[in-house]
Parts: structure tokens; C-alpha cells; sequence
């Protein structure tokens, strides 16, 4: 293990939710520590709880017990906006129904976060994002003229303009073909590798887990030791 | 800081969303609500101003000052400073001589502009067909009147002398608009050239002449003269308007006004479905991108903002666009009725504009900042959970605000507290109904599933599933249906009271000063040449002197009408059944027992302007002879039945003894001159009062009121259909997805088809069945308590209720969706 900051640490975390045979509990007792640079896979069955952990790490949800550091931040300590501005400065996400805004085009929506993050420079930021994913030439087409492939590497581009400290990744390569996903994947790993970025991801895709430094295996709610 | 950021995003996803179809159905809600909404309050302006002036028409003026004295030109300079325009009307009675032959007549000395408002309709023989013209007779000639004229055995062409000057007959004078609908002036008339009155010299100290000073201009600055007037003019003399002169235009105004504000009150509470609906639809569109736009970190407000800017954007295109079409389409509904409406229509004011924008922003307020601040509470996981929605909101932050602007607009239409209470609370009671009906459907709904086909199956299951939804679509399918029904109903009640009251035989002559010997005679007169007559009653002067003892000089009344009451004398009759026209409001009518009693009944106007109660003691002098009677009931007096009708009627018994003379009154056909040239030659004594111009004048206003009654219900129902068309939409998404998915799984065309169907006809059913029931309740409501006339049971109104409702909802819901159907199930599927 390196001796790179962490930049993000789950402390005894759990998550539960009613149901009606009572208190469900989904994420139980899960404490992990990521570390700069690191490329970190949460794997596991469906119902595991893996979507579950993505959400509490990245503080789209808040923890029934246990804590988040991100980037030195306590998520409980912030309330919804303060997460947000977190996320503005510090996170980028990709998701397996890539979530482009239909209305932007493609550039539109890589410079989102950064308009989000008051940043100045958003065009020429985005289109630089948009080139070094391979769609320099595309900047203008709106996601239904994209096919799925691009719209990911869109997606990407999204995630990685602000050069956030961590990327959340739910099953980015879920919705593709393998030959697509494994191009989706190589451009991540590039990425990750060039920008120094922390890599969390959540997948069902045994061949993208292989890539990522450390593999986490999840079971009914739990990191499974390994 | 975060709107200022919000607005490049907001108008990119604007116009994007705009390409895409997507704020069509949004817009085009706020639009053709906007558009209702106007053309209504422009329509009604216009209407209303119209109806105003052709009242004005019954004063020839828009105000009147009358004194039986000299009226200075103090009150003329005045007007004319303030831009009125101005006239002179002197009457004398006097005697007219053509020949040989004399008669005492009323003449009428008018000034050039003469009349102000309305025309003079003239004709070349007594009793002929009149031609309007719109001003008096020129310098020395006269217009004697059909009776004058037949007296005086003159024709046209012929000299008539009164006073020092002789004129010569130029026309024959058939209606003035000021002739009036009282019986001031039973003499025959004639009109005569102001600049004659001098030469004549007949204004001697003691002669019988009444003053007027005529005026007329805009309609504000006659409001504010008559206010500088009303505190300027001298004692004895007496300012008329249009309330005071003619009971049966102003019944008629008030009821189509009334009717009016109500018809305008639906379409601002249909513009308050079809924005909620719209709203929601907005919301359900826009939870993925509020959720992705902060996991990508943007604040609340931001989110917020984003969809306020839009929505802003939105109204503010729909209130110029649907002010426009309300304009035009007022405009084109006005042209297209250009016969019946008056030619000079004053143009339409700019206060429905203001009230359109003033409007939509209430109802936005009200109906679409709360789901749009439920909206900004997304939380960002809905990126990652699709079944996380925007959390339940407090029950006052999501019906507080669209109580409030409902509450705000109808107090704004109505202004009176009787009927803001009866209609909101009405609507309140409406709604909790229809809610908890729509929740019984859809518990209904889900034990019949297993005894239907497939399609309905579907169809029905459907209404369990979205079982908010469905709920939201009944409340807004009945409440729109609920409208449209009340709005016939009333519509309906409305006019066939017009109808009734005044029916093509209505009396158009009334005849006073029957001797007592010939007044069985007379009527058979009348009968044996085709005439229909009304009622006879007995006609005495008397002055009231005391009420409870105290001298009537030591009393003081509240208004001008309790003090004329008070100083004039008055026409009482006797009679021993109450006629159809007049309801007993207090007190109790005479039996046979009571006849001969010291007993009287009343009019409500009469027991108003004096203040008086039952059991009061009144004291009156007939002829010099005293007695007293005892306020035994009150009356309401419908005017408008033209009907023989007294303030004061008293038990027969009574004042047998007194009888002078008697009236009646008749209906003659058009053109029967000839009878009443007739008439007037056997009954010298007999005043005939000829109300064919009245009636015609009240027929025309009250014409353009049903005819106004009638367009505002064409907008009213087009904003409901748009309403029904924007309720349906808000499901559409969803259904196409679901139409693709079972085509997929093997369903027909036709079968998806039949179950959609099902699902609008059991909507529609439903919210007929109840429309009907609130529709039927709130008519009786309205009628009764609101308009003042009687209620009809309507069985249509249930048959249309039920089947209307269910065509009405399955087309549209049939129409809005319809695409579903024609979209390859493999597009719906891939876009989601």
C-alpha cells in the first residue's frame, strides 16, 4: 500500500431502510479507506448493497450509522448543499445510463459541472475534455444523435473536467457492448492514469474489476474480507 | 447568485425542451387560459360598456338634472370644461290649436344636440312605422304625437298654434328615447325647437313647466361630474341616471353583469387546473435532470431557480400570446355580430390586459411554485434509484398557496361577501367530494379487475396503479365538466326567465283614466278587436301624512327616494288576489275576511325608502278624507311583467267609495294605429300610454346580454376541453411506454386501444355522474340565492352529464394519446 493521502474513508457504515417485514439493513458495519491514485472495484450480486455504498461514499445519501471523510470532509457534518458544493469541487461521476441532459448538447453538458463550479473558462475547458475523449469533432450533436459509446465517453468527459479528486463510477460499462465497454474502460484507466484521479466503481464486468488495483467483493451488505 | 448562473442554463434547456416538444402542452394551458381569460374580460368590458349606453339611451343622456324650476347654465359650462356634451329638453303643458280643434298638450322644447344618446323615431302618419332620426324638429316646425295629431284631425304639412307662435306639422312624432316607463306624462306630446320656446312665451309665473339639462361624454369624467354635481345641485332639483331611470334595463344589466363575472370566475378556475396540471406534468419531467444536476453539485436554489426562469419565461410568452388571441378573438366574435350590437361599440380597455398577466401570475404563484419547490427537494440518489422521487410535501405548503390565489381571484371577480362564501366554499365542499369519489373508484376499480376482458383489465387496472393520478384526473375531469354543466343550467334558467318575463304578448299599452261607468265597456272594446288584455285595477291619489301618528314633514328618510315617497302623491288601488308578478316577502295577503280591514301591502321599494315595518300605521288623505291602515305585508314587484303594479294596494271594502278611474293595460298588434286612433276618438278621457319603444329598448339590452351570456360560454367551454386535453397529457409518457411494452409482449392495436378507452370512459363516468350531482346543487344555489330566478329541474342535464362526460373524457383522453398507438413499440422502448 502506498503512502498517498486518503482521500476518502467510510468509518463503520450502515444504511438501513423500512420495509414492511421491518428495518431492512442493506450496508452493514462497511469501513474502507482509498487512497490517491488508487483504482478501488466494489464487486458483488445483485442486491449486495453496491449501488447502496456508491451513494453513501459519494454523499448522494447519508448514513444510518458510521461516516464518510471526503477530501478530509466529514459528509455528515455538511448539510445537502454543502455536499453538493463537495461534489462541484471534488467528485466526478459516471453512470451506467450515462445521465446526459437531453437538452445539452455534448458540450453543453461537459461544461455543466463547470459552470456549476463558477469556472470562467468552461467552453475551452469542455472542448479540451470532449478532444481528449475522441469527440472533438461531435461537440455540437445532442445525446440522441450519439450512439452509447460516445454518449459514456461524454459522460467521461463530464466526470473528469473538473479533475476531481475522486470519480464515482456505477457499472459504467453495463449498458455497452464488451468491445465498447472495454474501450470505455481502457479511456478510464488512461485517464485515472494521466490525472492522478481516485477510481471507485461499482460493476458486474469481471474483466474491468481485473483492472483495478484493489478488488472489494460485497455480500449482503458487507465487504467481504479479501 | 445562483438565479444570475441559473439563467443561461434555464433558457438552453428552454429552447432545447421547446424543439423538442416538450413545453408545448405547458404553454399552450397557459395560453388558452390567458387567452379565455382576456377575451372574456375584454368581451365583457366592451359588453357591459354597450349595454350601459344603450341604457343611457332611456335618459337620452348619460346623466339628467330635472327641476320644475329655471336651471341656471352654471351646471353646462361646468360639464362642457370637463369635455361633456350638453343639451335642453323645456316641457310646458299647454294647449296646442289646429283650426278649430284644442287640446291640452305636453310640448316638448328641445335644444339643438337633443337627444344625447338613443334617436327620435318619426313617421309620416299617426300610429305609422317609425324612422329614426337623431335629432329634433328645426326651427319652426313641430312633431306632434299619433295621439295629439288624431285629436287635433291634422295631417302633415297642416299649422298647430301654441302660445304666441304657429309651426307647421312636419312629421309625426313616434317614440323620443326619454318618453320614460312611468305615467308622469299621460297629455299627448309634441316636439318643438328650443329656439321657438321664446316666441312662444309661455313660460308664465305659475305655468306648469318641468326644466332638464341634459348630459353625456366618457364614462369616467360623467362618474366624476356627477359626484361634483350631486354636491352642487340646489334643492328640488333631481339628478337621474340610468339605476334610477328605467327598473327594468338595470334589472336586466345587473343580471348579465352578474352572469358575466360568473362565467369569467370559471375560466380563471379552469386556468387553475389546466396550470396545475401543466405544473405536475413539468415536475415529473424534470426530476432526472433537477437529481443530476446536483450530484454534479448544484445547490438547491440553483435547481430552483433554473425551473423558476423557465417557468417565468413560459407565462410571460403565454400572457402576450393569449392576450393576443383573447383580443382577436373577442374582436372577431364582436364583428361577426356587428348587426346586432350597436355600430359605435366603444373600443375595448386596456384593464383585461393587466388582468390577464396579473392573473397568470396568481395562478402560478398558487398552482405551480409549490410542486416546483417540491421539485428542488429531489434528492441527488434519484441518479442512482429511479423509484426515489421528490418527498411528500406539508399539506399547507402544497394547497395553502392554491387556496390562497383561488380565494384572492374569486373575491377579485365577485366582491360580495354572500357569493365569495357560497362559491368558495361550494368549490371547497366540490372538491373534498370529488376526491374522495375518485378514491372509491379506484378501490372499486382494483375488485373489478377479475371479472373483465383483457382490454379492460388493463384499462381498469390501470386507474388502481396510478391511483394519485387517477384521482387528479377525476377532480379536474368533474370540476371541468361541473362548469360547462352549471354554466348551461344557469344559462338556461337565465334566459327562459327573460323569456318568460317577457313574452311576445306582453302588454304593449297602458290606459288610464277609465271612467268607472265604461271601464267593462272599454276592455270589451279592446277584446272584440283582437287585443289581449291584462288586468284592471281602480286608481286613487292619495298623500301619505303619518306614519304611527308622527306628521310626515317631522320625519327624516334615509335617501331621495324615502323623501319622494314621502312628498308625492301616490296612486293606490285595491285588489283581492295577489297577481303572479308580485311575491309576498313579509306578512301574510288578505283572505275574504280581511276585506274591508284597515289593512295595506306594501312594495319592497317602498317599505326600503321609508323605512317602514308590518304592523306600522300609515295615514293617508284621499280627497281630503283621512284614514289610517296597518302594514300587513310586503311585496316584491316584478317591473319588468308590465303589468298594472301599485306601491300601495289595500283590501277591496276599503276605498270602494273613492274610486276615480281605472287602468289596464294591453298588447295591440304592430300597426294597429287604426284601433288606437280609434279608441281615442270614442274614449276622449282615456290617456294612452304606448310602451312598444320601452320594450323594444329592454328586448335589445336584454338580447345582448344572452347574446354576451352565450360567447362567454363558448370560451368557458374551450378552456375546459384544453383542460381535459392537459389532464390526459400528464399521463401520456407513461402509457406509451406501457402501449409499447405489451405490443411487445403480443397485445393487438386493438386491444391496447380498448383498454385506454376503458380507462378515459370509467373516468369519464364517473366525473359526469358527479358533475351532474354538483352541477344540479350549485345551480339551485345560483338561481335562487345569486340570480334571483327560478330554478328548473333539468333530467338532460344527467344524461349529458353522464354521456358527455364519458365521450368527452375517452375522445380526448383517445386524441392525447392516440400516438401512443401509432409509434413502433421498438422507438418507445429504446428512448425510455
Amino acid at each position: 500500500m502506498s503512502n498517498k493521502e486518503i482521500v476518502l474513508e467510510a468509518q463503520g457504515l450502515g444504511k438501513e431502510v423500512s420495509s414492511p417485514e421491518g428495518p431492512l439493513a442493506i450496508v452493514r458495519d462497511v469501513s474502507l479507506q482509498v487512497r490517491a491514485g488508487e483504482s478501488v472495484a466494489i464487486v458483488g450480486a445483485s442486491g449486495a448493497g453496491k449501488s447502496t455504498l456508491l451513494a453513501l461514499l459519494a454523499g448522494l445519501d447519508l448514513p444510518t450509522t458510521g461516516r464518510v471523510l471526503l477530501a478530509g470532509q466529514d459528509l455528515n457534518a455538511l448539510d445537502e448543499d454543502g455536499r453538493a458544493r463537495l461534489r462541484a469541487e471534488r467528485v466526478g461521476f459516471v453512470f451506467q445510463s450515462f445521465h446526459l441532459v437531453p437538452a445539452l448538447t455534448a458540450l453543453e453538458n461537459v461544461m455543466l459541472p463547470l459552470e456549476l463550479a463558477g469556472r470562467r473558462d468552461a467552453r475551452a475547458g469542455a472542448r479540451e475534455a470532449l478532444e481528449r475523449v475522441g469527440l472533438g469533432s461531435r461537440v455540437g450533436h445532442y445525446p440522441r444523435q450519439l450512439s452509447g459509446g460516445e454518449q459514456q465517453r461524454v459522460a467521461i468527459a463530464r466526470a473528469f473536467v473538473v479533475r476531481p479528486a475522486v470519480l464515482f463510477a456505477d457499472e459504467p460499462t453495463g449498458n455497452l457492448d464488451t468491445a465498447t465497454g472495454g474501450r470505455i474502460a481502457d479511456l478510464l484507466f488512461d485517464l485515472n492514469a494521466g490525472s492522478g484521479t481516485t477510481i471507485v466503481l461499482v460493476t458486474h464486468d469481471r474483466a474491468l474489476a481485473a483492472r483495478c488495483g484493489r478488488v472489494c467483493i460485497m455480500e449482503a451488505g458487507q465487504l467481504a474480507p479479501g | 447568485m445562483a438565479a444570475v448562473n441559473a439563467v443561461p442554463l434555464a433558457l438552453r434547456q428552454l429552447g432545447r425542451e421547446w424543439r423538442s416538444g416538450e413545453l408545448g402542452i405547458l404553454l399552450l394551458a397557459l395560453t388558452v387560459a390567458v387567452a379565455a381569460l382576456t377575451g372574456v374580460g375584454f368581451l365583457v368590458d366592451r359588453i357591459k360598456q354597450s349595454v350601459a349606453l344603450q341604457a343611457n339611451e332611456v335618459l337620452a343622456a348619460d346623466l339628467r338634472l330635472e327641476s320644475p324650476r329655471e336651471i341656471g347654465d352654471a351646471y353646462e359650462r361646468e360639464a362642457r370644461r370637463r369635455g361633456l356634451k350638453t343639451a335642453r329638453s323645456t316641457s310646458v303643458l299647454s294647449m296646442a290649436q289646429l283650426g278649430e280643434a284644442t287640446q291640452l298638450a305636453n310640448l316638448r322644447f328641445v335644444s339643438e344636440g337633443y337627444p344625447l344618446r338613443g334617436s327620435i323615431g318619426v313617421a309620416d302618419a299617426p300610429f305609422g312605422a317609425p324612422v329614426a332620426v337623431s335629432s329634433g324638429p328645426p326651427r319652426g316646425e313641430a312633431w306632434p304625437d299619433s295621439k295629439l295629431l288624431s285629436t287635433l284631425g291634422g295631417k302633415l304639412g297642416d299649422t298647430v298654434s301654441v302660445g304666441e307662435v304657429s309651426l307647421r306639422v312636419s312629421r309625426v312624432l313616434i317614440t323620443r328615447p326619454d318618453q320614460g316607463g312611468g305615467f308622469a306624462e299621460l297629455a299627448p306630446s309634441m316636439l318643438v325647437n328650443r329656439a321657438d320656446l321664446a316666441a312662444a312665451d309661455l313660460l308664465q309665473p305659475g305655468s306648469r313647466a318641468s326644466q332638464a339639462v341634459l348630459f353625456a361624454g366618457e364614462p369616467k369624467a360623467v362618474a366624476d361630474f356627477q359626484r361634483w354635481l350631486d354636491g352642487a345641485r340646489e334643492r328640488g332639483q333631481r339628478l337621474l341616471d340610468v339605476k334610477e331611470a328605467s327598473p327594468q334595463i338595470q334589472t336586466a344589466t345587473d343580471r348579465a353583469g352578474r352572469f358575466l363575472s360568473l362565467a369569467s370566475l370559471v375560466a380563471v378556475l379552469l386556468c387553475a387546473v389546466a396550470v396545475a396540471m401543466a405544473a405536475r406534468r413539468y415536475v415529473q419531467r424534470h426530476l432526472d435532470s433537477v437529481a443530476l444536476l446536483k450530484t454534479l453539485g448544484a445547490s438547491r436554489m440553483f435547481t430552483l431557480a433554473v425551473s423558476l426562469v423557465q417557468l417565468l419565461v413560459i407565462a410571460v410568452a403565454a400572457s402576450v400570446i393569449g392576450a393576443a388571441l383573447g383580443f382577436v378573438a373577442q374582436e372577431w366574435l364582436l364583428r361577426a355580430l356587428k348587426g346586432l350590437l350597436r355600430a359605435d361599440l366603444p373600443p375595448a380597455g386596456f384593464a383585461p390586459l393587466g388582468l390577464g398577466f396579473l392573473t397568470a401570475i396568481a395562478l402560478l404563484a398558487g398552482f405551480a411554485l409549490p410542486p416546483l419547490l417540491q421539485l428542488s427537494r429531489v434528492p441527488a440518489i434519484r441518479v442512482l434509484r429511479r423509484d426515489v422521487g421528490a418527498p411528500t410535501p406539508l399539506v399547507w405548503l402544497a394547497f395553502g398557496p392554491a387556496v390562497l390565489a383561488v380565494a384572492f381571484l374569486v373575491w377579485w371577480v365577485v366582491r360580495e361577501p354572500r357569493l365569495f362564501a357560497g362559491f368558495t366554499i361550494g368549490l371547497a365542499a366540490f372538491l373534498v367530494v370529488l376526491t374522495a369519489a375518485g378514491w372509491l373508484l379506484v378501490r372499486l376499480a382494483g375488485s373489478l379487475r377479475g371479472t373483465v376482458g383483457v382490454s379492460w383489465r388493463y384499462g381498469v387496472a390501470n386507474l388502481s396503479r396510478r391511483r394519485a393520478e387517477s384521482i387528479v384526473q377525476i377532480v379536474a375531469f368533474g370540476l371541468g365538466l361541473m362548469v360547462l354543466l352549471l354554466l348551461a343550467v344557469v344559462r338556461n334558467d337565465l334566459l327562459s326567465d327573460w323569456k318568460r318575463s317577457l313574452p311576445a304578448d306582453l302588454p304593449n299599452f297602458f290606459f288610464i283614466n277609465i271612467p268607472p261607468d265604461v271601464q267593462a265597456e272599454f276592455r270589451m272594446f279592446l277584446e272584440a278587436r283582437g287585443a289581449k288584455t291584462a288586468r284592471a285595477l281602480p286608481m286613487i291619489r292619495a298623500r301619505l301624512t303619518q306614519i304611527d301618528g308622527q306628521p310626515i314633514e317631522a320625519l327624516k328618510f334615509k335617501d331621495d327616494r324615502g323623501e319622494r315617497f314621502a312628498e308625492r302623491d301616490q296612486n293606490i288601488t285595491w285588489q283581492a288576489e295577489l297577481g303572479d308578478d308580485n311575491k309576498i316577502i313579509a306578512g301574510r295577503w288578505w283572505t275574504p275576511a280581511d276585506h274591508g280591514k284597515a289593512l295595506v301591502s306594501i312594495s319592497e321599494e317602498y317599505q326600503q325608502g321609508l323605512g317602514l315595518k308590518l304592523g306600522d300605521r300609515m295615514t293617508f288623505d284621499v280627497a281630503g278624507e283621512t284614514f289610517e291602515a296597518e302594514v300587513a305585508s310586503v311585496r316584491k314587484i316584478e317591473w319588468d311583467s308590465f303589468q298594472p303594479n301599485f306601491f300601495l294596494v289595500f283590501p277591496p271594502g276599503l276605498l270602494d267609495e273613492l274610486a276615480g278611474t281605472w287602468m289596464t293595460s294591453a298588447y295591440l298588434k304592430q300597426g294597429d294605429g287604426k284601433v288606437v286612433a280609434e279608441l281615442v276618438r270614442r274614449y276622449p278621457s282615456v290617456s294612452v300610454f304606448d310602451l312598444d319603444d320601452i320594450l323594444t329598448q329592454v328586448r335589445g339590452v336584454i338580447d345582448k346580454a344572452a347574446l354576451a351570456v352565450q360567447s362567454v360560454f363558448i370560451f368557458t367551454l374551450f378552456a375546459g376541453i384544453v383542460v381535459l386535453l392537459a389532464a390526459v397529457q400528464a399521463t401520456r409518457d407513461e402509457r406509451r411506454y406501457e402501449s409499447a411494452m405489451l405490443r411487445t409482449l403480443g397485445a393487438s392495436r386493438g386491444t391496447v386501444a380498448r383498454g385506454i378507452l376503458a380507462e378515459f370512459s370509467a373516468l369519464g363516468l364517473l366525473s359526469g355522474l358527479l358533475a351532474a350531482i354538483g352541477a344540479t346543487l350549485a345551480g339551485y344555489f345560483i338561481a335562487r340565492e345569486f340570480l334571483e330566478v327560478p330554478y328548473g329541474f333539468e333530467a338532460t342535464l344527467w344524461i349529458v352529464g353522464l354521456l358527455g362526460g364519458g365521450l368527452l373524457v375517452a375522445a380526448s383522453g383517445w386524441l392525447a394519446t392516440r400516438s401512443v398507438l401509432e409509434q413502433p413499440p421498438a422507438s418507445t422502448l429504446r428512448g425510455g
